[in-house]
C-alpha cells in the first residue's frame, strides 16, 4: 500500500522513538517498531491519556521482554507482601516502587494517573529524583501482583529485589535536616536582630534594661539549636573521641562549647553580651553545607549489592505441583523450574535433558554455553530457551558467587575507617589551636587574669574550623554533581579524594574494552555461489523468529526490510532454528546440525563452536556468521593518555586470542594477564596494593565485583545506566570511557581546590588569631569574621570547581 | 520605651508562629520532594480526553 523505499530512519516509533524495520506496523498514521509499543499506545489511548504523547515526543519504553504471565506470581506470596507494602489495612494499601524507567515529565504526568487504568489504584505520586513511585490502592479490588502487571505493561515494570524487602525507610532522615536547618535558621535571624542595636550603638547609649533583656532571650533561643541542631556534631565529637580519632567535629564542637560556655558566663555575670549571633549562625551555615551534600547523595543514590540482581522468588515443584517460594527457603535437593531469561538462584545440576545457560552476568562473556544432563550449573547464570528443570546442590549462600561475595574484602568494608584529608587535618588543627590558645593564656596569666582567660577561649572561639568543614561537602559535593553531570556516576566524596590518589589503571576487556553493541556481525562466503540479496533477507526473516542472543544478532546487522513470513518455522535448543520461507528452507544453526539434519549434540565431544553460526538453504551449507568483539572508539589514545600519568594493565577473564592487537593499545609497558579468574583477579590487586599501589580497576560484570571491591577505586562500565552494575564506587557509561582521563584529572583539581579552600579559611583564622591571643575579640568582630569566612569560602569551592569542570570539557 | 518589651515578644511569637508553620510543612512531606512539583505544575493543564470509541 505504501511505497517500500523510504529510507529507516524516516520510520520513527510513535511510542518508543526506535527506528522501525517497516510498515507493518500501525494505526492509522501512526508507526510502531513492535507489537509491544502497540499495545502500550492502544492501551493508554483507551484509557483517555492520549495526552502522554503531546507532552514529550516518543517518551514511551519498549518492551524488550515478552510478558510472562507467571513472572510476577511470587507477589501472591503473603510473606513478600507484606515486606513490600509500606502500610496496609482491611481495604488500603501503600506500597512505593523504583521504577529506573522514569525519565521524563510524561512519565510522572501517566504514572500519576494511573488510576485511569485500573480503579484499584487511588492515587500514584512520583518523586522524580529517586525514580520512585508511592501508589494508594485498595486492596480489595487490585492485588500487589496485578498492580505491578498493570506496570509492566506500559513499560513500567518496577525494580523488585531481595534489597528492597530489607531495606529501610530513609524518608525521615531527610526531613530531620530539614527541622534542625528550621530551628536553627529561626535561632539565627531573631539572635541577630537582637543583638543588632549592640553592633551600632556605643557603650551606655542603649539603656542596661534593654541589652539584658536581649541577652536573656538570647540565650532561650540558643537552646534549641544548642540541644536540637547542634546535637550531631557533638554526638560524632564523641563517638570520635571513643574510638580515639579526631574528626573534624572535635575542633567543631569544642569551639561551639567554648563559645556558648562564654557567651553565657558573660551574660549571668553581667560583664558582656556574648557571641550567641556566631553560635547559631554558625550552626545554621554548618547544616546548609549538610544539606546541599546531603541532596548531592540523594540523585546519585545506587548503592546496591549482589542481593539487587537476584531474583527474589523461584518456582519449585512439590508433590508434582508447582509451587513459587522465596529464595530464602530453598533447600539443598529441591527441584526448580527455571524458564527464559530467569537466573539460576544457587549452584544446582540438569535435570533436563540440554539447557543452554547464559553466563554474561557472570562472566561478561555473552555467548551462551550448552549444559546437558546431570552437569552442574552456576548461580548467577540465565536460562536461555524453552523451559528447563534444575535440582539444587548448594544452598543459596553457600553457592560459589556468593563465596566470592563472603570474601573478607566485602566484610571489611564496614569496619573500615576512611582516612579523609578532613579527618587528618583536623588532628593538626586542634592540637595547633589548642596549643596557641593555652601558650596565649599562660603569656597573659601572670600580668591580666581576665585577658588571659579572654584570651585563651577567644582563641579556641575563632578558630572553631567551619570555613574548613564546609569546604570540603561544597567543594567535593559540587564535583561529585558536575561528574554526574557527564555520566560519571561517583558514589561518595570519599572516592573523588581516593580517585586523585591512585598511580594504577586496570582494565578487564569483555565489556569493558569491548561493547556488546557494536560488536560486529561478518558473514564468510563457503559455497561457489554466493548469498542473493533476497536470500540475505529471508535469513534476516529466519533469525527475527528467535529470541536467542546469536539471532538478534544477526537480525539487527543484516541490512533491508523484512517482506515474507516464514512457515514451518521450528527451533531446535542448542543446535538451531529451521523455516521455510518462498517455497526454500532456510538453517541457521551451529555445524553439526547443518550437516546432518539432525541433532547430534546429545554426544557431548561435538558441542558447538559459539562463536560461529552457519546458514544452510535447502540442505547445503552456503555460509558461516562471525561475531568479532569491537573494541571501543577512541581506546588507544586514551590508554596513551592514561600512560601518561598511571601505570595501565589488563586482566582478562579471557583466553589471550587478542592479544596482538591488545599489545597494540597498551604497548609495551602495560602489563597483560589473561585467563583470570575472579579470586585471581581479586588476589592480583591485593598483592598490588601491598607493594603501595592505589588501583583503578574498571570493569563491568559480576566476576570483577570482588576485585571492584578490593581496588581503592572501583569503575564499573555499563552501557545503560539503569542496567545491571555490580557493587563499586563509580558507575560510568560505556560511551564515556575516552573521558576518563579527564575525569581523573578533574578529581585531582578537586583536591587542589580543597587544599586551596584550607588556605584560605586558615589566612582568616590566621586574622581572627591575631587579635584574640591579645584578648581583643569584640562580639561583632566575631559575628562578622565567621560568616565571611564561611560564605567566602563556600562561594569559592563552587565557583572554581565549576569553572575546573567547564574548562575541561566535563559535561 | 517599656513597650519594646512587649513589641519584642510579639516579634518573636509570630516568628515562632512561623517556625511551627515550617516545622508543619516539613512533616506533612512538603520538603521531601522538591524537584517533581516544578515538573508536574508543566502537566497541570493536560486535558484528559473522556473514554473514546475508535469511528
Amino acid at each position: 500500500m505504501i511505497s517500500n523505499k523510504t529510507k529507516n530512519q524516516d520510520l520513527i516509533c510513535f511510542h518508543c522513538g526506535e527506528v522501525c524495520d517497516n510498515k507493518d506496523i500501525h494505526i492509522g498514521e501512526k508507526l510502531f517498531c513492535c507489537q509491544g509499543c502497540r499495545i502500550v499506545y492502544e492501551l493508554i489511548t483507551d484509557s483517555g491519556l492520549d495526552s502522554y504523547y503531546d507532552i514529550e515526543k516518543k517518551p514511551g519504553i519498549r518492551l524488550f521482554e515478552n510478558p510472562v504471565a507467571e513472572k510476577y506470581a511470587y507477589l501472591d506470596d503473603k510473606l513478600i507482601i507484606q515486606k513490600l507494602l509500606d502500610f496496609q489495612d482491611e481495604s488500603t494499601g501503600t506500597v512505593t516502587f523504583t521504577i529506573p524507567q522514569i525519565h521524563c515529565s510524561a512519565c510522572i504526568w501517566l504514572l500519576e494517573n494511573l488510576h485511569k487504568f485500573h480503579p484499584g489504584v487511588r492515587s500514584a505520586k512520583v518523586n522524580f529524583l529517586k525514580k520512585e513511585v508511592f501508589i494508594v490502592f485498595s486492596t480489595d479490588q487490585l492485588t500487589l501482583r496485578h498492580l505491578v502487571e498493570v506496570l509492566a505493561s506500559l513499560g513500567y515494570g518496577p525494580e523488585i529485589s531481595l534489597e528492597s524487602l530489607d531495606q529501610k525507610k530513609q524518608q525521615i532522615s531527610s526531613r530531620k535536616i530539614w527541622l534542625k536547618l528550621g530551628v536553627a535558621g529561626f535561632a539565627f535571624g531573631n539572635v541577630m536582630l537582637l543583638s543588632f542595636p549592640e553592633y551600632l550603638a556605643g557603650v551606655g547609649e542603649i539603656e542596661p534594661q534593654f541589652l539584658q533583656f536581649f541577652s536573656y532571650l538570647n540565650i532561650l533561643l540558643s537552646l534549641p539549636v544548642l540541644f536540637y541542631s547542634a546535637s550531631d556534631y557533638f554526638r560524632s565529637a564523641f563517638v570520635g573521641l571513643k574510638k580515639k580519632i579526631i574528626n573534624m567535629d572535635v575542633p567543631i564542637s569544642m569551639g561551639m562549647l567554648v563559645l556558648l560556655f562564654r557567651s553565657y558566663w558573660e551574660i549571668i555575670s553581667d560583664s558582656g553580651t556574648g557571641y550567641l549571633d556566631s553560635f547559631t549562625g554558625l550552626v545554621f551555615f554548618l547544616l546548609l553545607g549538610k544539606l546541599f551534600q546531603q541532596k548531592t547523595y540523594d540523585s546519585l543514590n545506587f548503592e546496591r549489592d549482589y542481593k539487587s540482581y537476584f531474583p527474589i522468588s523461584t518456582t519449585i515443584i512439590d508433590d508434582l505441583k508447582e509451587k513459587v517460594i522465596p529464595i530464602s527457603n530453598i533447600k539443598i535437593g529441591d527441584r526448580i523450574v527455571l524458564r527464559n531469561r530467569e537466573l539460576i538462584p544457587a549452584d544446582a545440576s540438569l535435570n533436563s535433558t540440554s539447557a543452554q545457560i547464559d553466563y554474561s552476568f557472570v562472566t561478561g562473556e555473552s555467548r551462551l554455553v550448552t549444559k546437558y544432563q546431570g552437569d552442574l550449573v552456576y548461580a548467577g547464570g540465565r536460562l536461555s530457551g524453552a523451559v528447563a528443570e534444575f535440582e539444587i546442590r548448594e544452598e543459596v549462600s553457600q553457592s560459589y558467587l556468593t563465596k566470592l561475595w563472603n570474601h573478607d574484602t566485602f566484610k571489611n568494608q564496614a569496619a573500615s575507617i576512611i582516612s579523609s584529608i578532613s579527618d587528618k587535618v583536623s588532628k593538626y588543627f586542634t592540637f595547633v589551636v589548642l596549643g596557641v590558645a593555652i601558650t596565649a593564656g599562660l603569656y597573659w596569666l601572670p600580668r591580666d587574669a581576665a585577658i588571659a582567660w579572654n584570651a585563651f577561649t577567644a582563641v579556641l572561639i575563632i578558630a572553631c574550623p567551619c570555613a574548613l568543614a564546609l569546604s570540603i561537602p561544597f567543594t567535593l559535593g559540587n564535583g561529585l554533581r558536575l561528574l554526574g553531570r557527564g555520566s560519571f556516576i561517583v558514589k561518595n566524596i570519599e572516592t573523588i579524594e581516593n580517585l586523585a590518589k591512585i598511580n594504577t589503571v586496570i582494565f578487564d576487556k569483555t565489556g569493558t574494552l569491548t561493547s556488546q553493541q557494536s560488536e560486529a556481525v561478518v558473514f564468510h562466503n563457503l559455497s561457489d555461489s554466493p548469498l542473493s540479496k533476497d536470500e540475505m533477507l529471508n535469513i534476516k526473516t529466519l533469525a527475527r523468529q528467535s529470541t536467542h542472543p546469536l539471532s538478534y544478532r544477526i537480525y539487527q546487522n543484516v541490512p533491508g526490510e523484512i517482506v515474507d513470513s516464514v512457515a514451518q518455522y521450528a527451533e531446535e535448543e542448542g543446535a538451531g532454528i529451521s523455516g521455510v520461507i518462498g517455497g526454500r528452507e532456510y538453517r541457521l544453526g551451529s555445524k553439526n546440525w547443518l550437516a546432518s539434519g539432525s541433532d547430534t549434540l546429545k554426544n557431548s565431544d561435538q558441542r558447538p563452536e559459539l562463536s560461529s553460526t552457519y546458514v544452510a538453504i535447502d540442505g547445503t551449507i552456503r555460509g558461516q556468521f562471525e561475531f568479532i568483539n569491537r573494541f571501543r572508539p577512541g581506546l588507544a589514545e586514551t590508554i596513551k593518555e592514561l600512560q601518561g600519568r598511571y601505570a595501565v594493565s589488563l586482566l582478562s577473564g579471557d583466553s589471550g586470542h587478542e592479544i596482538e592487537q591488545l599489545k597494540g593499545f597498551f604497548g609495551a609497558t602495560g602489563e597483560l594477564r589473561f585467563e583470570q579468574s575472579p579470586a585471581e583477579k581479586l588476589d592480583y590487586i591485593q598483592a598490588e596494593q601491598a607493594h603501595g599501589k592505589h588501583i583503578l580497576m574498571i570493569g563491568d560484570g559480576l566476576n570483577d565485583a570482588g576485585a571492584l571491591k578490593q581496588s581503592d577505586v572501583g569503575i564499573a562500565i555499563s552501557d545503560d545506566i539503569s542496567a545491571f552494575s555490580p557493587a563499586c564506587d563509580v558507575i560510568m557509561l560505556g560511551n564515556q570511557l575516552r573521558n576518563l582521563p579527564k575525569f581523573l584529572n578533574f578529581s585531582s583539581s578537586c583536591i587542589k581546590i580543597v587544599y586551596l579552600s584550607f588556605l584560605m579559611s586558615f589566612i582568616y583564622n590566621i586574622v581572627g588569631l591575631f587579635f584574640a591571643v591579645q584578648g581583643l575579640l569584640s562580639p561583632l568582630f566575631a559575628a562578622v569574621l565567621m560568616p565571611i569566612s564561611s560564605i567566602s569560602v563556600v562561594f569559592f569551592s563552587t565557583m572554581a570547581t565549576t569553572m575546573q569542570a567547564r574548562r575541561k570539557g566535563i559535561f | 520605651m517599656e513597650v519594646i518589651f512587649l513589641l519584642i515578644s510579639l516579634s518573636l511569637l509570630l516568628a515562632l508562629g512561623f517556625l511551627i508553620a515550617f516545622i508543619w510543612a516539613v512533616k506533612s512531606g512538603q520538603f521531601d520532594d522538591s524537584y517533581t512539583p516544578s515538573v508536574r505544575m508543566l502537566t497541570d493543564d493536560v486535558p484528559h480526553t473522556p473514554k473514546r470509541m475508535e469511528k
